[in-house]
């Protein structure tokens, strides 16, 4: 029964999809766009970042796409005004919380909230802004970490756990106060077990890590995660 | 020597011996010794009189014992001299040869030491509650006495499984941990499932501030917390339960591990439960201490041994739950609730409180009010009541401005919503939460808004973090609520508050973030008058507010 | 049709960097058709002492930094009917508005500037605009009708903005407000 493909519908469109497929999994196959800012694929789902919320038709409730599972009869709406409204909400609250200027920031140009902000319209944050003094982290021999423009997606803590193997990254505190940490609250330069591998860099979405003199445009990447996955599988 | 294995029988000897030895004592004093008398001198009291109960030789007629909460937390260190329930207040040590000399010796009580008690007791109904400051919680013999684990041999010996959750069924038990879900079905959905193994997991985090209600439980009463996990263990088929609690309750983990070890000696916990097939564990687990901790999946993640961070549901964790496997998580009040139920029978307990919500509920009272404490009413009991005749009102003969009902993300409710009963359901209308069970009462001194401020901010510091609605949305709450107490509001900001708070309550991962608006959402409900005259007059009728000007926005 | 029938434009500048200026200059030859439609009432380019009443659209640089700013702000919001922040530092506060990070950021600039950087005779400047504890973007101290992002925001989107306002329509910003 399980192999049985589900049937649903997505902004109208009839889609069918396979068991255990998230909401999002299935929009994608069928070229419908969901933002999302913490998902990435390949890495477990973490959904922190609510941008990928959807409306199910029956229930008054909002589901994130990267983690509902699709059940069949589902009817899905992805862009409904209260939707957007919302979306644009949640990227004013991420550009707001931390130091986000970017025509001083190594990542303009190329961060996914920046380009997601571009996107759905957010010409204006009506929030004010925290213009934050967390501490950046550059005594690494390349790698560096400006946690005032960390999202705090944790996409480098799940690559760096998942993929390398090496958990060097984590979150410590909480609430507002949340930060990437390194070992046990070392410096970068000093951790022990980070491979200097830096796929945390290629996943950031935002300046949050980078790496020192290359262009950063030339360091993210993404697909990076999917394509190691593939490699893994033919062994 | 072969260590005696207590089978089924041995319950009912041990009640029939402990009921002999306490019959034998005219009088028993008890001293409460929960973790709001012991700061207070409770221990020394105990010992003092002990002491004198031999100096006057009436240790023959009169038992001296430690118990938990009477729940009169403010009158504390409390004694109660049994038979007749005579409540002794703020009990010092030369009181204490007062009442021995006078009350045991002559058997006068001293009425000028007692408690006014009338109506703080009379309108409670107190079944959970029910051992609290009556037995000594180190002693199981004195549980058994008054009835205790027959429930558990009911169910062994003659109700199956499913017997047992239809029994649940008919009481109508709903969660009292906050969101009221019928007991019953969740069990059902666990016992369905045919994996192995399944767990069980009591709720005792209690993150809310002011809030004790459950950490009173399990200190004055801990084997009706043991005794309730293990007749949810046999109806849902599950063999471990853990008790999650904080650290921070060192009285309450002491008191639960010396129960758990006990029950093991009498067999009535480990492998072949009091010589029956059930096998039941019971491990106690710590977390740091977090409001977030007592979430359902964050407990999973603390029990597993990671951050206590929510992950999304579904699943949840009735099919996916510790370590992927069917978990029931219970509150512990829910869970003492149980053996009463099986004793007494589901059409008995659905009888109290109102059809829809049947049973009672604890609530700890606090804030601007005469007699705070811990009480127990049954469901449906109007707010007014609860305030004003067990409570007895405001000090200072001051107005009452709002209650908050449901702890730090509950609704603030003005006096003419007072009438409302006390129901999962009339609560919901309102805007407010049945919570964990947290009153606080505020009078006309405090201004609304810093009332919201106050409790935005915890809520501010106890977000896990992990989503951006409830990590940075409470957080601009925070900030204009901040800049209107300044006097730097803008008239937007009413509206802004209101958008933002409906934004985070919808959006939010967990119930921290979804209810953490309540405050301010309720407060513009109902105080919008006062939020108004902050932004157009710069008027604060609490004259609390505008010590930090800045300069004034223009158009 | 008579110069002064024509929608009136203003460009104001506060604490920015001129780049939306340029910006708005790199319209090119547009901007002689721009010319024929608007009549240019104030900007750092026109000598008018102040500024004119009844505005139909202000175009604002800058974040505001000092009193005089906000006073200015006061004024034009007053005599204008649209008021577009033109470019980060006027959406956002920009990099004028990393001052905030310090308590007393005000004080900070100002030592960093004249004192520290300063060989001969270092000392803070008199009779200069008092600056404002922080710097803000526009919406922060007045209501503002459209936002034009980036840093500078490209001539297309201004040409856009104008056009779309020229005409009596709302600009739509969804895809083409990028910030920095
Ligand atoms: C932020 C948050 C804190 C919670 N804290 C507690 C708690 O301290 N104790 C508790 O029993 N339930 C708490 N809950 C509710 C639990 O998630 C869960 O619903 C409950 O333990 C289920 O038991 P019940 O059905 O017996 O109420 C909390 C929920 C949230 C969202
Ligand atoms: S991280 Fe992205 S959004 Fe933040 S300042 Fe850099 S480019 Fe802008
Ligand atoms: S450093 Fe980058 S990848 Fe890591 S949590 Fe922050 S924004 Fe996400
Ligand atoms: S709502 Fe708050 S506490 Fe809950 S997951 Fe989100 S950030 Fe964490
Ligand atoms: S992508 Fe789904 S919550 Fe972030």
């Amino acid at each position: 029964m399980d192999d049985e493909p589900i049937e649903l519908i997505i902004d109208g469109i009839q889609v069918s999809a396979v068991h255990d497929a998230t909401i999002l999994e299935v929009a994608k196959q069928y070229g419908i766009y969901i933002p999302t800012l913490c998902d990435l694929e390949g890495l477990t789902s973490f959904s922190g970042c609510r941008l990928c919320l959807v409306e199910i038709r029956g229930s008054p409730k909002l589901y994130p796409a990267c983690t509902t599972p699709v059940t069949s009869g589902m009817e899905i709406i992805t862009n409904s005004e209260k939707l957007k409204e919302y979306r644009k909400i949640c990227l004013s609250l991420l550009l707001s919380e931390r130091t986000h200027v970017c025509s001083v920031c190594i990542a303009n140009n190329n961060c996914e909230l920046q380009d997601l902000s571009n996107k759905l319209g957010v010409d204006h944050v009506s929030f004010e802004r925290n213009w934050t003094k967390h501490t950046i982290d550059s005594g690494h021999d390349f790698l560096v970490i400006d946690r005032n423009r960390c999202i705090l997606c944790t996409r480098c803590i799940r690559v760096c756990q998942e993929i390398e193997g090496a958990h060097t990254l984590d979150l410590k505190n909480r609430g507002k106060d949340s930060q990437i940490t390194i070992d046990f609250d070392a410096l970068w330069g000093d951790s022990c077990s980070c491979t200097a591998c830096r796929k945390c860099a290629k996943v950031c979405p935002t300046g949050a890590i980078y790496i020192e003199d290359e262009l950063i445009s030339k360091t993210k990447d993404k697909n990076v995660v999917s394509f190691l996955l593939k490699r893994r599988m033919y062994k | 020597m072969r260590v005696k294995k207590f089978i089924l029988a041995d319950i009912q000897k041990i009640a029939e011996t402990e009921v002999d030895f306490q019959r034998a004592y005219k009088y028993r004093i008890n001293v409460c010794c929960s973790s709001g008398c012991i700061p207070l001198g409770a221990l020394n009291l105990l010992k003092t009189f002990e002491k004198l109960i031999k100096e006057q030789d009436v240790a023959e007629e009169c038992l001296v014992a430690r118990t938990g909460c009477v729940g009169t937390c403010s009158a504390g260190p409390v004694v109660v001299v049994e038979s007749g329930g005579y409540i002794y207040q703020n009990v010092t040590p030369e009181k204490a040869k007062k009442i021995v000399i006078d009350h045991i010796v002559l058997g006068l009580p001293v009425k000028s030491l007692l408690y006014e008690s009338k109506v703080f007791l009379k309108k409670q109904h107190r079944l959970v509650l029910r051992n609290a400051g009556k037995i000594d919680p180190y002693r199981i013999e004195d549980y058994i006495a008054t009835g205790g684990y027959s429930a558990l041999v009911k169910c062994l010996t003659r109700k199956s499984p499913q017997e047992v959750i239809d029994e649940i069924r008919i009481s109508g038990l709903r969660g009292r941990g906050g969101a009221g879900f019928p007991t019953a079905r969740k069990w059902s959905f666990v016992a369905r499932d045919h994996r192995s193994p399944k767990y069980i997991i009591a709720n005792l985090d209690e993150g809310d501030p002011g809030v004790f209600a459950n950490r009173t439980l399990a200190e004055a009463d801990p084997h009706a917390l043991i005794e309730g996990l293990l007749i949810a263990g046999y109806a849902i088929g599950a063999e471990k339960a853990f008790i999650y609690t904080r650290a921070e309750y060192p009285l309450a983990i002491d008191i639960l591990e010396k129960a758990i070890k006990k029950s093991e000696e009498l067999n009535i916990l480990g492998k072949n439960v009091l010589g029956t097939t059930l096998n039941f564990d019971v491990e106690l687990r710590l977390g740091a201490g977090a409001f977030v901790a007592g979430e359902e999946t964050a407990i999973i993640a603390s029990v597993e041994g990671r951050r206590a961070m929510p992950r999304p549901r579904p699943p949840y964790p009735a099919t996916s739950g510790l370590w992927g496997k069917p978990t029931v998580i219970q509150n512990v009040e829910t869970l003492a609730n149980i053996p009463l139920i099986i004793q007494n029978g589901g059409t008995w307990f659905s009888k109290i409180g109102t059809p829809k919500c049947t049973g009672t509920k604890c609530f700890s009272l606090t804030g601007k009010i005469n007699n705070p404490g811990l009480i127990e009413v049954p469901m449906g009991i109007p707010l007014r009541e609860v305030i004003f005749d067990i409570g007895r009102g405001i000090p200072d003969n001051r107005k009452l401005k709002a209650a908050l009902i449901g702890g730090p993300s509950g609704g603030c409710l003005p006096d003419i919503l007072l009438d409302s009963s006390i129901d999962y359901e009339s609560l919901e209308t309102v805007g407010a939460i049945m919570g964990s069970g947290g009153i606080v009462v505020i009078d006309d001194q405090s201004c609304i808004i810093d009332t919201a401020k106050f409790f935005i901010d915890f809520c501010v510091s106890e977000s896990c973090g992990k989503c951006t609605p409830c990590r940075v949305g409470l957080l601009k709450i925070k900030e204009i609520l901040e800049k209107i107490i300044q006097g730097n509001g803008r008239i937007e900001d009413v509206e802004l508050l209101s958008k933002l708070s409906t934004f985070i309550s919808e959006t939010s991962l967990c119930g921290l973030g979804q209810t953490a608006p309540n405050p301010v959402l309720t407060t513009l409900r109902y105080f919008k008058k006062e939020y108004l005259e902050h932004l157009y007059e710069n008027f604060c009728t609490a004259n609390k507010c505008f010590k930090k000007k800045e300069i004034l926005r223009i158009g | 049709m008579s110069e002064n029938k024509k929608p009136t434009l203003a460009i104001i500048w506060f604490s920015g960097c001129s780049g939306c200026h340029m910006s708005f200059l790199d319209i090119d030859e547009v901007l002689m058709e721009l010319a024929k439609k608007v009549q240019l009432v104030y900007s750092p380019l026109i000598d008018v002492k102040d500024f004119p009443n009844q505005v139909m659209i202000t175009l604002i640089e800058g974040a505001v930094t000092n009193e005089e700013q906000l006073s200015m702000l006061k004024r034009v919001r007053a005599g204008t009917d649209i008021l577009v922040a033109l470019g980060d530092c006027a959406v956002t506060g920009n990099v004028a508005a990393l001052r905030n990070a310090e308590i007393d950021g005000d004080f900070a600039v100002l030592k960093r500037a004249y004192v520290d950087t300063s060989y001969h005779n270092p000392q803070i400047p008199k009779g200069v605009p008092k600056l404002l504890k922080r710097v803000y973007p526009l919406h922060e101290k007045t209501t503002v009708d459209y936002y034009v992002p980036g840093c500078p925001p490209t001539s297309d989107n201004i040409l856009y903005v104008l056009t779309e306002l020229l005409a009596g329509r709302a600009p739509q910003m969804e895809k083409i407000s990028k910030f920095g």
